[in-house]
């Protein structure tokens, strides 16, 4: 980017909002939103903690667990309907909508279910991750040259042989943005599984947080959490480039 | 008469190759796509064994369909055919197939991708890579075993399309339009490459291509189709030499003659 002829780094903005953060913090707005620096200053005395430790570890238990879930159920199914015209018939509509549906609402639902503790977090992940996988997987089904699927028949290929050989390996470039976008969405799932249940990992020390009124620690949490889901992500993309390279050659 | 002439014969009249035993036979087929589209009507065809017949014709006349057809690809309406004798209900070990696109696995090297027919049928690796490597040293890609398609030209990538066919060892060989994504240098030495292994290999050739030259250069027997809806309405069988310089036949007058006669008879077809 360019400045007035001068070179500028892409994260100068950062500094810009962080700048308006501090200013605005320091106004009335502050007994909400306390100044950028004093939640910085708090942030070691929050990770240090060890509710911290255990919330994290809890945390990323869950996430894991339930994407492993929805990438368990959400590839095969979404290739299945890739492939089956009335797989595709019978869970396409119920797909769609629970990609576009307010899940947070089922959560409770599911807490009836499941009970108050770590299976809801872990089936609100699954909730929250498998359907945008499931759609994903379809469409890199769907997107396979039919050419390369009549080679597979052609090749004599039995049907098992032709999903674990062929279809995986050509849908792999939509599989992998889908397990990206899951994941995007499970770092919801998770925070807001805990938020409701409330007394598991990061939701209890929101709940204290916010009873206490003590927003500079609420404040560092949110930013430590941001910071978690937006690394996920970068990284996950990494691994996309990394294979996409014959996602055109296909 | 001294000058041999290209032989036009009414449509499933065989009086040259009759000796010649039919491997594929193709019995009234008729395909009509979804919305009453007639593609074919009332095909009847015998392909003899060893030899190289052509599926030509203009586009939209039904030659890949059919092909797709005898590749049990696709379902004909109504009508059978057999190979060997046997009915044709999907596709089968003695039948194999060079695509358009190639149709390689962008993600498995070359070897793999050769070796592909072989790791279905669940031949171990060592025992298929073996047989692997001999074809691609056969179609020329010796040294690109290693190499994946991406990093390969477009004739060099249907090398590999066609070394995969010949490793799984089919009776017959069914290429749709296999030349028709590489550039035109490539394509001659293709050609020239296809009269080598009609010799060596004891194997049918079903062709699909829409270039009389091309029809005309490698073909025993050339099938010519009219379209809307597709009918078989020519034989010919080129009588030409094909010892010596691949380079004369291109200029031989029988060569020549069965081109001009070809595109007489396609000429109508032009919109």
């Amino acid at each position: 980017m360019l400045f007035f002829g001068y070179r500028i780094p892409l994260f100068t903005s950062l500094i810009l909002w962080a700048v308006l953060w501090e200013i605005l913090g320091r106004t009335a707005a502050g007994m909400i939103l306390p100044p950028l620096s004093a939640i910085a200053t708090r942030m070691p005395e929050v990770v240090t903690n060890g509710d911290f430790g255990s919330a994290l570890w809890i945390t990323a238990k869950a996430f894991l667990t339930g994407n492993l879930i929805a990438v368990g159920i959400g590839i095969p199914v979404g290739i299945l309907m890739g492939r089956s015209v009335l797989a595709d018939r019978l869970l396409l509509p119920w797909v769609n909508l629970f990609l576009s549906a307010p899940l947070s609402a089922l959560v409770p639902v599911i807490m009836v279910v499941a009970g108050i503790g770590e299976v809801t977090i872990i089936l609100t992940v699954v909730l929250f991750a498998v359907w945008i996988i499931m759609l994903n997987a379809r469409a890199g089904v769907k997107s396979i040259t039919p050419s390369l699927i009549e080679m597979t028949k052609c090749f004599g290929a039995t049907i098992p042989q032709a999903f674990t050989k062929v279809y995986v390996w050509a849908a792999l470039p939509e599989i992998t943005a889908g397990i990206r976008l899951g994941l995007i969405r499970a770092v919801k799932g998770v925070v807001i599984g805990q938020l409701l249940v409330s007394i598991v990992g990061f939701g209890t020390l929101f709940e204290i947080y916010l009873s206490h009124f003590l927003l500079e620690h609420f404040w560092s949490l949110v930013l430590i959490l941001f910071a978690f889901a937006f690394a996920i992500n970068e990284i996950l993309a990494w691994c996309e480039r990394r294979i996409s390279y014959y996602a055109s050659s296909r | 008469m001294n000058t041999p002439q290209p032989t036009m014969q009414k449509a499933q009249t065989d009086p040259l190759l009759m000796d010649t035993k039919p491997i594929v036979q193709v019995k009234n087929v008729c395909k009509t796509y979804p919305g009453n589209i007639e593609a074919l009507r009332d095909i009847s065809l015998d392909f003899p064994e060893g030899k190289l017949t052509t599926l030509l014709g203009p586009s939209g006349c039904g030659k890949t369909t059919l092909l797709k057809i005898i590749a049990g690809l696709l379902p004909a309406t109504s009508g059978e055919v057999y190979v060997e004798g046997k009915k044709v209900v999907g596709p089968g070990p003695e039948r194999a197939f060079v695509f358009q696109d190639f149709a390689l696995m962008p993600w498995a090297s070359v070897i793999r991708n050769v070796a592909f027919g072989l790791e279905l049928k669940g031949i171990p690796r060592s025992e298929r890579e073996a047989i692997a490597e001999k074809y691609i040293a056969r179609v020329n890609l010796k040294g690109f075993e290693q190499k994946y398609p991406h990093e390969l030209s477009g004739g060099m990538r249907q090398r590999v399309g066609l070394a995969r066919a010949l490793t799984v060892d089919a009776k017959v060989l069914m290429m749709d339009e296999p030349f028709s994504a590489v550039d035109e240098q490539t394509r001659r030495k293709f050609q020239e490459d296809m009269l080598e292994l009609v010799a060596n290999e004891n194997k049918t050739f079903i062709f699909v291509t829409h270039s009389i030259e091309e029809a005309v250069y490698v073909s025993d027997r050339i099938v010519l189709l009219h379209r809307r809806p597709s009918r078989v309405s020519a034989i010919i069988e080129p009588k030409i030499s094909r010892t010596g310089d691949p380079e004369k036949i291109r200029r031989q007058p029988e060569y020549l003659d069965v081109v001009e006669d070809i595109w007489q008879s396609l000429k109508q077809f032009l919109d």
